[in-house]
């Protein structure tokens, strides 16, 4: 018995609408039975990870924060691979973003006033966006393959980051730990509604990025453009679209999108920077762009899920006593189900048995 | 002298994992599929390295269960890609993802316990020869088996019809299919080897190069080893030289950090990723030499009309 694929007339509407459902489910079938291996009663866990984390309103604002830097990055992903560009360096966007943005507030901690937040998120964009113009940079004047290069900087600017808090950044009063200066109450994000949680403009910020790409990518003839390159080039390149002006374009939108996310996530949720100022929110951000269907909407209600894992993990570490990793894991398989269930809107698949020859004419038919 | 035998054998060491890894990953660009998952692949191998090994106490059975690993685990992405010709790219990404997860959660156990070790290889008389015998006859066995990969695989690709077939498979899936090969079964094959490959690469490092389990303790070799297919031209011999490249590129760093070189130690332990990029521009600048080696068909999803 093999499997075969049909390919369809046209693009299943069906299933696009359905996949990330599907895809959902059979992660959570996996899960079911990856807990069950682990020795655990599947309903609790599903319970632990996927209801307690969200029962009491102060936890809301919790996956708010998780989901912010998820959005953010996820959405300027989706630019990139809608154009068959390929950043997987967003996490190293991230950490340069929140290195420049935090210059101020570390290096002149002084300097006070209502323009400071405004200009630290700036330069969080423009280092963000400048980090993220080396590998688009070197694939359009050097033709060098934008994945690795992109990933190779994420390990660069993480160690970058761990000799700036340990080195010249490091809080001289923080007793020799590596961290920086708490940044001043000026260089902090406000929080929404401090009355019933910490949840900050971040998660604002990420709706109306999610809005605005919405706009750019399905009503603007930047986002056609990029629509037209990314399907087939050789199309673009006839319809006179400068194929190196967009890889620019998308490396530095999701570059600065990243880098918003990097000094949002400092200057919001932890207040300084410390040599780990990321769980994988980058690479995460991938399997949220993907989830959400490289729409930017999708990206808003995806993002919400896979934050929502991170909460998951933290709470089956303390209630379960089980690896915060699991919820890599269930990241991980989220993404393979829902890249398998994307094959059903492009193709039918039926299983054949093992004797070809004999029914080949039928079938032959049966797809005319 | 002492001393450049035993940087020379650090060498090696450091180089090994990156060279079988890179190896895997030219079969599987050869037939054209492009798996972005070493990294995960190989840090699967790595947990089941030493997982294996410390439970049996044996470090022969990690080292098989290494490769065992590996191989299943690209089973998992042979099973996208060419069953349901998912985007490779993407695809070969989640299986990194998803590999770092998993071997993370299997592993928690592992963390601090000291594991098992492969012995050097020990020929009496030949191994205790000045200079020579230790680099030659003295050292781990999967260094010998990356050797014995090298010179196989180039064998098998260049002087081979099977390995003519593989290649033109790489070059053009649609004639080969029109001609009757069996293009999904062979691609199968390859992406499994290059899986075992991948997962005997995280089992040199888990069970020869750190006998211990760290966290993500690949850092970034597999994606090193998919540069160094690149840095080759997909050709094995270049792949050899490469490897050994970036395992003195690896090696000098950490003794400049021993000897106390006034530079920073996170500028140097960058140096390795660093030097990826700055091969990778001086091997792509050249557009259509580039063109010209890269298998045709890379990336590319196949699906068979009857």
């Amino acid at each position: 018995m093999r499997l075969e694929l049909v390919k369809r007339p046209q693009r299943s509407m069906l299933f696009s609408a359905l996949s990330p459902f599907i895809a959902f489910g059979l992660t959570i079938v996996a899960g079911a039975i990856l807990f069950a291996l682990l020795g655990i009663n599947p309903l609790t866990a599903f319970y632990t990870y996927f209801i307690s984390p969200i029962t009491e309103v102060w936890q809301l604002h919790e996956l708010a924060i998780k989901a912010a830097p998820l959005i953010l990055i996820a959405v300027g992903l989706s630019v990139c691979f809608r154009s068959n560009i390929w950043n997987i360096g967003a996490e190293g966007q991230f950490v340069f973003g929140a290195i420049v943005g935090s210059v101020i507030p570390v290096l002149y901690p002084d300097m006070q006033g209502p323009f400071v937040l405004p200009l630290m998120l700036l330069m969080g964009m423009v280092g963000g966006a400048a980090y993220a113009a080396i590998p688009a940079f070197l694939k359009t004047r050097f033709n060098t393959n934008e994945i690795l290069t992109s990933l190779m900087l994420v390990y660069v600017a993480q160690l970058f980051l761990d000799w700036l808090v340990r080195g010249p950044w490091r809080d001289p009063k923080g007793f020799n730990f590596p961290q920086t200066v708490q940044f001043n109450p000026s260089a902090v994000l406000p929080e929404l509604m401090p009355m019933s949680g910490r949840a900050n403009l971040g998660f604002v910020f990420a709706l109306v990025a999610a809005v605005l790409v919405w706009i750019l990518m399905s009503r603007m003839l930047k986002g056609f453009e990029i629509r037209v390159l990314g399907s087939s080039p050789r199309a673009g390149r006839f319809a006179g679209f400068s194929f190196n002006r967009m890889v620019f374009f998308a490396f530095m939108l999701s570059g600065a999108l990243a880098g918003l996310a990097g000094i949002s996530e400092v200057s919001g949720a932890i207040g300084q920077l410390q040599p780990s100022i990321s769980p994988g929110y980058g690479f995460t951000a991938i399997i949220v762009a993907f989830l959400g269907r490289l729409n930017p909407l999708g990206i808003v209600a995806a993002g919400l899920v896979l934050g929502l894992t991170y909460l998951g993990g933290e709470a089956a570490q303390s209630v379960l006593g089980i690896s915060d990793k699991v919820a890599r894991v269930f990241q991980g398989m989220l993404l393979f189900f829902v890249l398998g269930c994307d094959t059903l809107i492009h193709y039918r698949i039926r299983l054949v048995g093992l004797a070809p020859k004999l029914d080949a004419s039928p079938k032959l038919e049966e797809a005319h | 002298m002492d001393m450049t035998v035993s940087i020379l054998l650090t060498i090696a060491t450091a180089a090994t994992p990156l060279l079988i890894a890179a190896i895997g990953e030219l079969v599987v660009e050869r037939s054209g599929v492009l798996n972005l998952g070493v990294e995960g692949m190989m840090v699967m191998g790595a947990v089941a390295g030493f997982g294996a090994g410390f439970l049996t106490g044996s470090p022969w059975i990690g080292l098989i269960a290494a490769i065992v690993v590996g191989a299943l685990f690209s089973l998992l992405f042979a099973v996208m890609t060419l069953s349901l010709a998912t985007n490779q790219v993407a695809t070969g990404l989640s299986l990194t993802l998803l590999g770092l997860g998993l071997s993370g959660m299997l592993g928690t156990g592992f963390v601090g316990l000291p594991g098992e070790r492969l012995p050097n290889l020990y020929i009496p008389l030949l191994t205790d020869l000045p200079v020579v015998g230790r680099l030659l006859f003295g050292q781990d066995p999967i260094f010998y088996i990356s050797i014995a990969l090298v010179f196989g695989v180039s064998w098998f690709l260049f002087k081979t019809r099977t390995g003519l077939t593989l290649r033109s498979i790489g070059d053009s899936h649609t004639s080969a299919h029109a001609l009757g090969i069996q293009v999904i079964k062979y691609r199968y094959l390859a992406v499994m080897f290059g899986g075992a490959c991948a997962g005997l690469a995280g089992g040199h490092l888990s069970l020869v190069y750190t006998p211990q389990w760290v966290e993500n303790m690949t850092a970034g070799r597999g994606w090193i080893a998919l540069a160094l297919v690149v840095f080759s031209s997909w050709r094995p011999l270049r792949v050899l030289a490469g490897a050994y490249i970036f395992g003195a590129v690896w090696i000098g760093q950490l003794h400049a950090q021993a000897f106390g070189i006034p530079v920073p130690s996170q500028f140097l332990s960058s140096l390795p990723y660093l030097a990826t990029i700055v091969v990778l521009v001086i091997i792509s600048r050249n557009k259509r030499l580039t063109m010209m080696n890269t298998p045709a068909s890379l990336g590319q999803a196949f699906v068979p009309d009857r």
